[in-house]
């Protein structure tokens, strides 16, 4: 029995700040929660499921923060892509009736306490199976990302002006956000001359570091038509794991190639009919491989594929509309905002960025680094089942 | 006025870069690396090279691995040129260049590549082996330089 349409988003809130040095991440993920179910129209009581990934003891910790005792409990950890994936976890425990409403929030204050999230290396103690590849080789999680940046420009001729143009066309999707930290318009010219991080990638290759947090909640399709907003429809699912292969590792792929595949299979969609495109953006390579692992150009094609203005305001395949990790937030562990900003455009909450017609978008979370282990989950929505 | 102090002699700059953990399963790896030698580990069973060095063959999970002294030659796969950060000891030796290496016996391996401007890095490059000692631990960091053509 396929899970499409079984279950849906019905409530969302997103953290608006984006440096907050004086609350705690329950606290982030509490008031979240909150905000959400105002938005669903939905009480604490109504809530059997939660999920959360991150720190400590994960969902149960923040249970006792929120004083409930739920049916069913998901701290998964995929690295950025786990709230994506409690999602599918969450439709299918509604689904098989384990649980009838289902949280999933995140919370974090890297920025406020400093924390060196893409350049920071590792600690002094390196432990297996990081020894061999970490801090003993002055690993940074941009420098890992930057080889698969390297390796992808050396395969498939893909140039530092096509990476940009996505840092680009984020930026200009940005400046709709007022949320978003970085609103002013750049150029490829101010992505390729900023300064080198890790090479290839430039400073403006990279993603942001913030505070912020959210909350989806997601309940069966049935209990969401008496809410009080549109359902978004969770048409497709899919969660993969891309490692070293046992050293045969080919860097320049990322496995949305299997989540993106289920969840497309399991949702019956085509490519070209998604009206939105909500993909993890650490980097700008990082987008560029998930375009083409899921399936929206082939393999090696990206660089020309982002370079044609289809990701901007008004293109065939807008990409990231909230601005992403590059340009609006990133505190870390991205995923959660994939699937809020797909709700927003699915719901028709967008305003002046507002995608016309938005019935079919695909959020997509990557964790880890993906020349290296990583995990992804990928969402087919939708506002209809 | 200022007085020229008279230089002091050189002494080993201690280490200050992270170490690994030496557990069983990895210690062999950075003792053998102290001895100048690059060691996979290969499964006797499916006879395949696999890394990083497991006691459990990730191919066949067989626990018939065994240590083999490899080449220690190869060419680059891909590589960075880390500009900012790289944590303890490495942040203030930017920029320096992290690789993965495609060792001849067919596995891919991460570590660095040194003894030749970063600039003048490729993908492709022959290089080898070189073992950074570090003093008192009984252990070494390998890492890859280009490898010496020879004229045909």
């Amino acid at each position: 029995m396929s899970l499409r349409g079984k279950t849906a988003i019905v409530g969302i809130h997103e953290y608006e700040s984006r440096f907050a040095p004086n609350v705690s991440i329950n606290q982030i993920k509490a008031e979240c929660f909150r905000e959400a179910l105002e938005d669903a129209g939905l009480t604490k009581d109504d809530v059997d499921g939660i999920c959360t990934a991150g720190e400590g003891f994960g969902a149960v910790d923040l249970c006792e923060y929120l004083n409930v005792h739920p049916h069913y409990v998901d701290s998964t950890q995929t690295g950025g892509s786990s709230f994506v994936v409690h999602a599918a976890h969450a439709a299918t425990a509604i689904d098989a009736g384990r649980c009838n409403v289902v949280a999933i929030m995140y919370g974090s204050t890297a920025k406020s306490r400093g924390v060196a999230i893409g350049t920071g290396g590792a600690g002094l103690q390196a432990e297996a199976p990081e020894q061999y590849e970490g801090g003993v080789h002055g690993t940074t999680t941009v420098g890992v990302y930057a080889q698969t940046a390297r390796r992808h420009m050396e395969e498939y001729g893909t140039t530092s002006e096509q990476l940009a143009a996505i840092a680009v066309s984020t930026r200009k999707w940005a400046a709709t956000n007022p949320f978003a930290v970085m609103r002013d318009p750049i150029a490829i010219e101010d992505v390729v001359n900023s300064r080198m991080v890790s090479d290839p990638l430039h400073l403006l290759d990279c993603c942001l570091q913030t505070d912020g947090g959210g909350c989806v909640i997601v309940t069966s399709a049935a209990r969401a038509k008496d809410l009080k907003k549109k359902p978004v429809y969770i048409l497709g699912m899919g969660e993969a794991v891309g490692h070293w292969d046992a050293g045969r590792r080919d860097v320049t792929t990322v496995a949305a190639q299997w989540s993106g595949q289920d969840a497309f299979k399991m949702a019956g969609v085509e490519r070209k009919d998604i009206k939105l495109a909500m993909l993890y953006d650490s980097f700008t390579i990082t987008v560029l491989v998930t375009l083409e692992d899921l399936g929206f150009c082939k393999k090696g094609e990206g660089g020309p594929f982002v370079s044609d203005g289809k990701l901007e305001p008004g293109g065939k395949l807008p990409l990231n509309t909230d601005g992403g990790g590059l340009s609006s937030n990133h505190p870390g562990m991205r995923g959660i905002f994939t699937m809020l900003e797909a709700t927003r455009q699915v719901r028709g909450e967008r305003g002046e960025a507002q995608i016309p017609n938005c019935d079919l978008a695909v959020a997509h979370g990557t964790g880890g680094t993906i020349s290296h282990r990583h995990g992804t989950g990928t969402l087919v929505l939708s506002s209809h089942t | 006025m200022t007085t020229q102090q008279p230089q002091q002699p050189q002494q080993p700059q201690p280490y200050k870069k992270p170490l690994p953990v030496l557990e069983p399963e990895t210690r062999p790896f950075w003792e053998a690396a102290a001895r100048r030698e690059y060691m996979l580990k290969r499964c006797s069973s499916c006879k395949q090279f696999h890394y990083p060095p497991q006691n459990v063959c990730p191919h066949c999970l067989s626990s018939n691995t065994v240590w083999i002294r490899g080449s220690g030659y190869g060419k680059v796969y891909s590589y960075t040129i880390t500009y900012q950060g790289g944590g303890p000891g490495y942040a203030e030796e930017v920029p320096f260049v992290l690789g993965i290496i495609e060792l001849d016996e067919g596995v891919r391996v991460w570590s660095n590549v040194v003894g030749i401007d970063p600039k003048e890095v490729k993908v492709g490059m022959v290089v080898e082996a070189v073992f950074e000692n570090v003093a008192g631990q009984g252990i070494a960091i390998p890492r890859f330089r280009p490898r010496p053509q020879k004229k045909a």
